[in-house]
């Protein structure tokens, strides 16, 4: 692969701030077209990755080349070439939809007709025209998050980076953004993306890495992943009784691992019915079972644990 | 859509798109200011300088050789001009890189962090300019001008301004919360507006306390304003007070390009 078709390159990535490590050197390399996700616990580094990404936040040490360039020396440059939807959305509350892109697309330096007709297009295309002189104050989250969106494409980005685009948003917004995304990426933009959901993680990321405390835990296609860290199928099973840890030993010989929740047991198998079959033989009664296929959030839980991380 | 690519543009074309930034944004808010920037000062000049001026003159007759008015207009002028320094760099400043945080959105973009604080101060100093032109047109319909170099009331406005403004975006920058800008305006605005000097001359203070006045920033831009509606004053004492402005307004920059970047960036 030749060196203009990795969009980011990464080696060696560390970010610190005072004593505390929030990036362990990490190697990243995104090619030119691809979608590209960070998954990772709150707190794993990955909006720190972003900043880096997004030529803000300098490397405390390794090397990083963004579009080719190095961002120590051209950041502005590289900023001019790269759309950014931060975690939060940024705007200017007490003005007015239209003024907020106008003001960004002077920010880059267009031409005013220029500004003043991609604002049309981008209003259009992000479904916002008719609230176009409304207040962003009055707008509703969803609306928000799609402004923000509409003002990163203003300079017409060849690399868009979003931070959990999605986050608080109803299904309906979610799809319709997810929609746009997929656009853009039929477009040729390419797209790093973070997310706490694993289902938008499956439906947009060709590639992704799953970060934990500050590094890199695994990395690969959705599928590769659920395939490299989980079963093919797994097996839920309810039982009337509460206490289910008892249960772990007489299960443990039908499923490559098994996890024991508070509410269910989780089996990991490679052939769901094969085992509730096996079961029923057995004499093992759950009061309900669900066979499902593996998901990137089995992986997800598997690589970074369940507890919970403050 | 036709095919203009962004580019990113030399240092000077950047600091203007974020002044341009501001000046839209006061244009869609400026309600709000109007209030503190022209009628309150307005006010004053019509209560103290007619209505306290004429008490002064049938006791005391002139203050510093001044009618009361000649005294008080231009250092209502300077302590506007602290006012609009002060408003501007504060509470909007805070917002900016905390709640709202709009600076962090301008740096996505090829602006950097000083293009940031050069457009925000240089949008301070627009506003002061502008407010002084007004002021010193209407100080001059109240006939409190007797000097040509009263012209320079607009700039002297303006370098007072920027005495504010500059320290103070780079303080508000290091702060978390708005509780030490509360404090800030209860315990170091508000006296030095009512003792500067603004409304009865520093020898109305007992000998020690002066050198205390003489402290403050408002201090010298009230002197300096007051010097310009006049017309007299020692080059001297003048060079000092526009040096203690310009070395306020030169560090406050200095510092705030520090202040302003660990916060943008870490």
């Amino acid at each position: 692969m030749s060196v203009e078709d990795l969009v980011v390159e990464a080696r060696g990535l560390v970010k610190r701030f005072g004593a505390f490590e929030a990036v362990h050197g990490i190697d990243v390399e995104v090619r030119r077209g691809e979608s590209f996700g960070f998954l990772g616990p709150n707190g794993a580094g990955k909006t720190s990755t972003m900043r880096m990404i997004s030529a803000v936040s300098t490397p405390s040490q390794g090397t990083l080349r963004i579009l080719g360039l190095d961002p120590a020396t051209h950041g502005p440059t590289i900023r001019a070439r790269l759309g950014v939807v931060p975690q939060e959305d940024t705007l200017e509350l007490e003005l007015s939809v239209r003024v907020n892109l106008e003001i960004y697309g002077r920010y880059f330096d267009l031409p005013w007709s220029e500004v003043k007709e991609r604002t049309r297009e981008l209003l259009e295309f992000v479904q916002l025209s008719e609230r176009a002189n409304s207040k962003v104050d009055d707008l509703s989250g969803g609306m928000k998050r799609r402004l923000t969106i509409a003002r990163a494409l203003i300079n017409r980005p060849e690399l868009l980076i979003l931070d959990e685009p999605t986050t608080g948003l109803d299904p309906q917004a979610r799809h319709l953004l997810w929609d746009r995304l997929y656009r853009l990426k039929r477009e040729g933009v390419t797209l790093i993306i973070t997310t706490h959901y694993m289902d938008e993680a499956e439906q947009l990321c060709d590639r992704l890495v799953v970060m934990d405390q500050g590094s890199i835990v695994a990395q690969g296609a959705p599928s590769e992943l659920i395939e490299q860290h989980s079963t093919r199928e797994v097996v839920e099973l309810r039982f009337a009784q509460d206490e289910h840890e008892p249960l772990r030993a007489s299960l443990e010989g039908f499923a490559s691992r098994v996890e024991v929740l508070p509410d269910r047991i989780l089996l990991y198998v490679n052939d769901g019915d094969e085992v509730v079959g096996q079961l029923g033989r057995a004499g093992v009664n759950p009061a309900s079972t669900l066979v499902r296929r593996s998901s990137l959030e089995d992986v997800f839980l598997r690589l970074t644990g369940r507890t919970l991380v403050e | 859509m036709s095919d203009v690519t962004a580019h990113p543009s030399a240092g000077w074309a950047r600091w203007q798109r974020s002044w341009w930034y501001h000046a839209v944004l006061y244009a869609r808010t400026w309600r709000g200011s109007v209030i503190s920037t022209a009628v309150f000062p307005l006010l004053f000049l019509a209560a103290m300088g007619v209505g306290v001026g004429h008490l002064v003159s049938q006791h005391a007759g002139r203050v510093q050789g001044l009618s009361y008015l000649d005294f008080i207009a231009p250092g209502l002028l300077a302590t506007t001009a602290m006012q609009i320094g002060e408003g501007e760099s504060t509470w909007s400043v805070l917002g900016a890189v905390k709640w709202q945080r709009t600076y962090h959105a301008a740096i996505s973009t090829p602006l950097e962090p000083e293009d940031v604080l050069l457009g925000k101060l240089s949008w301070v100093g627009t506003r002061a300019l502008a407010t002084g032109v007004i002021y010193t047109v209407i100080i001059g319909l109240f006939g409190a001008l007797h000097s040509w170099w009263a012209l320079s009331l607009p700039l002297v406005a303006t370098l007072i301004a920027l005495a504010f403004a500059a320290p103070l975006v780079a303080w508000t920058c290091t702060l978390e919360n708005e509780g030490a800008l509360i404090t800030f305006y209860r315990f170091a605005i508000v006296p030095m507006f009512l003792f500067s000097a603004t409304f009865y001359p520093v020898s109305a203070y007992p000998g020690y306390l002066r050198p205390l006045v003489q402290l403050a920033p408002l201090y010298h831009g009230v002197a300096l304003a007051r010097a310009g509606a006049d017309g007299h004053g020692s080059l001297g004492a003048l060079s000092a007070h526009v040096a203690v402005l310009g070395v306020m307004a030169v560090a406050g920059l200095l510092w705030g390009r520090h202040t302003l970047r660990r916060r943008l960036v870490n």
